[in-house]
């Protein structure tokens, strides 16, 4: 955190100064950890067997937070006879097809329970049918959706429990039995940390939570990049659940992001199966109209039961008075999923020339993804690419001086794409928010005009949208209705003829059938007489002001602050609050008040905007018909799900499993000590037939050693990600001039590798150089009766700009998480060797040598 | 306005001295290298509000630190020193057996030229460290820079630091040798010597330094020099009570062979780990002694000349 988010880490240097003890889990010894009281250096990839131990020791110890487990969680809820999980199933939980390569996930749900399968899952029943034939399943069924499980889920009825917590399907006993085997000496064998190092963070952790204290999670994105990164954030939770350290003050769980405003491009989102607010994409087959997506996609229960108010708003935002009832408010104007459009999907269908066009908004793919010269293969497939960046980035110039041309695999001349380069205006020359982890929105304004033709993002979409609606003027094709439709008609100003960002704002906030501005989405209907382009920023502009732009100095508030920015939904700063007091509303401790019932006022209060029906008391039980909000007792916090309950056990909405398991990565040296399954048996792996994605072999498989040691990519406080605003600064350039990689002494006297000497890289997909950094900071770990070294990797070079190197994502294989199809970067077998690389003929034929050493095929790590 | 080596002791004031009788309080840094997180924020704010120009692409391998040390195009720079010493109750979690700068002659990342004054010898097994510290020019009470410089570029302010005016230097260089902390220094290219300001723009405007106002984690604290020396004293005493014995403050003392700096530091080892001298003097402290010394031996030339007349004198009678 100090490496990638020095500002946000003076809030733990303040925590520190005030007592808190700070742990560091981490490959390597970074500026986070000179400040850390405790650094734990631990195998790349082995987390889900680190947290899973703390699970194990909190059940195993009741260390857990009893009350609040069994009044909040679903720990009581039972579980359907039929399930089984890895530890009885060679690795594998009920319901696997083999064939298919995903599970049917209904043995998951609760016993009793209506099941309503998510319309991720329910989407199964119509196979993809443009997306080709993808070697691990239904395309559909890789579109996930996990995000918009994440935030809802799919309905449970009202299922059987035990408050008891005794009955052996209970979820809070099939817990302990799916964790029992993460011991001490387990975690030591698979993570390689000492059980008394283990047994330490365990009892930090355990001391500082329960009723008088709390502790937070602190997790960067190398969390998430990996074939299993949603259950590392799924284990977190569980401990942080059981720990009680969710809703209250002081704990949580933390995401920091690699950009100022990636919460905010999740919230409005930039991702192909999301609306704005998470409401999901609708599938092409499975829902025909407004009502049976609503039926498919909403809950019974909780605040998703009311996602037609969100919807029909959104649709009135977007197609304002042309969205009538009678044309079902334009739902059909809505694109709809044939299949998982992600990213690296997107580049796969690049190379199969399905995708034709590519927009780059601050991307620079050629360095900054996975598997490198897969991206600049997909882009010279092209017919056309827009790079809209502040510089010639490697993504924009690949054409004429990528490694590719270099090694003759491209030629200028044959390469069809057209490339626009589009200079961007920055952050401090336009208007418009940032929405940091906390979900809080900051208003920036405009300091100078952009320079020359650079332009804002907001500019650039304006206007094309306005060229685009002015070609298809005059159209009768219906298929050009939905642009012709849509609202376009912000005012403009300045010179530039910018358009006006709070405007947009306005559109996001909603209005009310005369234009008033809404101040909250319980306002919003589903009778088309609301607007709202973002149902959860409802409120942003409430009053017709710019909450988001307020700056009350914290000396002039209480500790909360809500009153600097704004923070959705309904600018609460703690996500389901109401868990920060006991299930009769009383605060669980004095020091760690947050919101409680004052009996008096029949209201919550507290120093927080409780997020919760403000005047429902805590001993409310509904009636047995009741919906949506109404529907959840005044002792059930988790207000968006739809028993109310955090979900220590996931029974629907992740396709990999209700629990997280420990897989090994991809490309592993080590076999799975947990169970007989190597890895994810439903990670998506997208093979390139030709050469240029191939796996490694992995475990006991023979040629395992040609890659023996462990490769991690990560950040440097001097640069940012793959290097457009950073690279061409002097000032940052002089601070990390060059490409390195660090390794320890001991990796350095084995290999031969001097400091400051060059060293070389190499996978199965590609070899890279760069200066050698030996330093105790990377320290040989112990797993498994051998000493693993590890590689450390920053990832922010490439070969354009002032400060120039290896890209370190030439590595890396296409080798993604099943739920959100996320690149695994963070953990990777490799070889290093002294020497620079040969020339990128030579660096090609290098690779090929590698291959052929360990007998890698096309079909090589592809099975499940 | 002259500063003169002269006036020492701990009541000096430099400002009263330099010709301000009714001046603000004296101003100076407090880094305290203890919550420094090595983000380089100081160094990359000082040159942008300064307009430093850019020194050179040069992987040093002296860990993170690719600066290398102040210079006339460096006003701030963040040293890391990675170290085989435990600090405080800190568990750093590594393990390295043996003597690894034996075995990889290659070079740890202090290189093993200086491995005996950055004690990276072998420690218990698990000790490491990493110290990271902002350097900045100390802004002495007794300025040698100030004393030598005969143009009065290098001036006294009412805050009383030291500024160097970029408009008069005519890049003598005699301030260079002076410095007893090796900070001033003449930009190539350019010949007039260049160092900190301590942003005498900023807090002429009620501003603080750059430097400070981008510090993350209030590693460098910037305000009216005796409250930043209390403060600095209690840190020390929470350190020490926390087991890190080897918190010191350095620069902080009125007494010491410069009169006190006006920009100090709290380090977690000797000032020779960090590369900075360990009892700096200012080099014009001698000079008054030097030229009554001088005087003195032209004095008894002079007498023993009228001596010699005399005896002459005697003589011829």
């Amino acid at each position: 955190m100090a490496e990638c988010h020095p500002v946000g880490f003076q809030w733990v240097m303040e925590a520190k100064a005030r007592g808190a003890t700070v742990i560091h889990v981490d490959p390597r010894f970074t500026r986070t950890s000179a400040l850390a009281d405790l650094h734990v250096p631990l195998r790349a990839g082995t987390d889900i067997a680190f947290l899973g131990g703390i699970v194990n020791y909190v059940l195993a110890n009741e260390k857990y937070f009893h009350d609040y487990v069994v009044h909040y969680t679903n720990a009581a809820s039972i579980v359907t006879e039929d399930y089984a999980g890895p530890a009885d199933m060679d690795g594998f939980f009920s319901g696997f097809d083999a064939e298919k390569r995903h599970y049917d996930f209904h043995t998951w749900q609760y016993e009793g329970a209506e099941v309503q399968a998510a319309s991720g899952e329910r989407d199964l029943e119509y196979p993809d049918r443009a997306g080709g034939d993808p070697p691990s399943g239904s395309g559909v069924r890789q579109a996930g959706r996990g995000e918009a499980h994440g935030s809802g889920g799919a309905s449970s009825g009202q299922a059987r429990t035990d408050p008891t917590l005794r009955h052996q399907r209970t979820v809070f006993q099939i817990l302990k039995r799916h964790f029992a085997d993460y011991t001490p000496e387990m975690v030591e064998q698979v993570c390689g940390v000492p059980p008394e190092k283990f047994l330490r963070v365990c009892e930090y952790l355990t001391e500082n939570s329960g009723r008088e204290r709390t502790s937070a999670f602190v997790y960067s994105v190398g969390w998430t990049q990996h074939t299993v990164g949603v259950q590392y954030i799924r284990t977190a939770s569980i401990l942080q659940t059981l720990l009680g350290n969710i809703g209250r003050p002081g704990g949580g769980i933390l995401a920091l992001r690699g950009h100022a405003s990636i919460q905010g491009s999740t919230d409005i989102p930039t991702l192909f199966n999301l609306l704005p607010g998470y409401i999901p994409m609708p599938h092409a087959h499975a829902n025909q109209d407004r009502a049976a997506f609503l039926a498919a996609e909403g809950t019974d229960k909780g605040y998703w039961a009311n996602m037609g108010a969100y919807l029909t708003s959104l649709l009135k935002a977007w197609w304002g008075p042309a969205a009538t009832p009678e044309n079902d408010f334009c739902f059909d104007y809505l694109p709809r999923l044939t299949g998982s459009h992600s990213t690296y999907e997107t580049v796969m269908a690049q190379t199969r020339r399905e995708c034709v066009g590519y927009f780059l908004y601050g991307e620079n793919p050629a360095v900054g993804s996975a598997n490198a010269k897969l991206q600049r293969l997909g882009m010279a497939a092209l017919d056309w690419l827009v790079v809209r960046d502040f510089s010639l980035i490697e993504s924009a110039t690949w054409w004429k001086d990528g490694p590719e041309i270099e090694s003759g695999e491209l030629s200028t001349r044959e390469i069809a794409t057209e490339v626009f380069f589009l200079p961007a205006a920055a952050h401090t020359e336009k208007d418009g928010s940032f929405t940091n982890t906390q979900r809080m929105l900051q208003w920036h304004h405009a300091a100078v005009e952009p320079e020359g033709d650079a332009r804002s993002d907001l500019w650039f979409t304006y206007y094309l949208g306005k060229r685009i609606r002015e070609k298809l003027t005059g159209s009768t094709d219906d298929r050009d209705r939905p642009l012709l439709d849509l609202t376009w008609d912000y005012p403009v100003h300045g010179p530039l003829d910018e358009p006006d960002a709070d405007a947009v704002l306005a559109e996001i906030n909603g209005a009310d059938a005369q234009g008033n501005p809404l101040s909250s989405y319980e306002q919003l209907t589903d009778d088309g007489s609301t607007t709202c382009g973002c149902w959860i920023y409802c409120g942003v502009r409430a009053g017709g002001a710019n909450q988001a732009a307020r700056r009350e100095p914290g000396d002039r508030q209480n500790w909360v602050a809500n009153q600097w920015g704004w923070a959705w939904p309904a600018n609460r700063r703690i996500l389901y609050n109401r868990a920060s007091a006991d299930p009769d509303g009383r605060p669980w401790s004095a020091r760690k008040a947050l919101v409680w019932w004052d009996s008096d006022e029949q209201r919550w209060t507290g120093h927080d905007v409780a997020d919760f029906a403000a005047t429902k008391p805590p001993d409310y039980q509904p009636p047995s018909d009741a919906h949506g909000p109404a529907a959840l007792a005044g002792t059930e916090p988790f207000v968006m799900q739809d028993d109310g309950k955090a979900w220590l056990f996931a029974p629907a909405g992740l396709v990999d499993g209700p629990l997280p398991a420990h897989y090994e990565p991809q490309d592993s040296p080590f076999e799975n000590r947990l169970y007989p399954q190597q890895r994810n048996p439903v990670r998506q792996v997208l093979p390139f037939k030709g050469k240029h994605n191939r796996m490694q072999p992995s475990g006991a498989q023979p040629g395992t050693e040609v890659f023996p040691y462990v490769a991690t990519t990560y950040r440097l406080t001097e640069h940012h990600t793959a290097g457009g605003m950073s690279r061409w600064q002097p000032y940052l350039a002089e601070l990390q001039p060059e490409m390195f990689c660090e390794i320890s002494p001991e990796l350095a006297a084995q290999r031969g590798l001097t400091h400051l000497g060059w060293a070389t890289i190499v996978t199965a997909r590609a070899a890279i150089e760069a200066r050698v950094l030996v330093t105790e900071r990377m320290s040989p770990i112990a797993v498994q009766g051998r000493t693993l070294h590890q590689v450390g990797l920053p990832y922010h070079w490439g070969h354009n700009g002032y400060s120039t190197g290896d890209a370190a994502n030439e590595l890396a294989a296409l080798s993604l998480d099943p739920n959100v199809h996320i690149q695994e970067v963070k953990a990777f077998a490799c070889d290093i060797r002294p020497g620079r690389r040969p020339d990128a003929a030579g660096t090609a034929e290098l690779v090929r040598e590698y291959q052929r050493r360990a007998g890698i095929t096309d079909e090589t790590g592809t099975e499940i | 306005m002259t500063d003169t080596a002269s006036s020492t002791g701990s009541g000096h004031d430099p400002a009263a001295a330099s010709g301000y009788p009714d001046h603000p309080p004296r101003m100076g840094f407090f880094t305290d290298t203890s919550v420094c997180i090595g983000c380089k924020a100081c160094e990359v704010a000082c040159k942008e509000w300064n307009l430093i120009p850019e020194d050179g692409l040069d992987l040093t391998g002296m860990s993170y630190d690719n600066t290398g040390g102040l210079s006339a195009d460096t006003w701030r720079h963040v040293a890391f020193i990675e170290q085989r010493k435990p600090i405080g109750v800190q568990d750093p979690g590594l393990q390295h057996t043996g003597d690894v700068l034996a075995m990889a002659e290659q070079g740890a990342a202090t290189p093993p030229a200086d491995a005996a004054m950055n004690p990276t010898t072998p420690g218990q097994a698990g000790e490491f460290r990493w110290l990271m510290s902002s350097d900045v020019c100390k802004h002495c009470t007794h300025a040698a820079c100030l004393d030598v410089c005969p143009t009065g570029s290098l001036f006294r302010t009412e805050f009383g630091t030291v500024v160097v005016q970029e408009d008069i230097c005519n890049g003598c260089g005699y301030c260079i040798p002076a410095c007893p902390y090796g900070v001033i220094d003449r930009r190539e290219g350019d010949g007039r010597a260049w160092k900190c300001t301590l942003c005498y723009d900023r807090i002429g405007a009620g501003g603080e330094p750059a430097c400070a106002k981008a510090c993350p984690t209030e590693s460098i604290q910037f305000g009216p020099l005796d409250q930043l020396r209390e403060r600095a004293r209690q840190r020390v005493e929470q350190l020490h009570g926390e087991g890190v014995a080897d918190a010191r403050l350095y620069g902080a003392d009125p007494d010491d062979g410069v009169g006190g700096d006006g920009a100090f530091f709290l380090l977690l080892d000797e000032p020779e780990v960090y590369g900075l001298p360990p009892d700096p003097v200012v080099t014009t402290r001698d000079l008054p002694s030097m030229w009554r010394h001088v005087a003195a031996a032209a004095g008894t030339l002079v007498g023993m000349a009228a001596a010699a007349f005399t005896a002459a004198a005697f003589g011829k009678r």
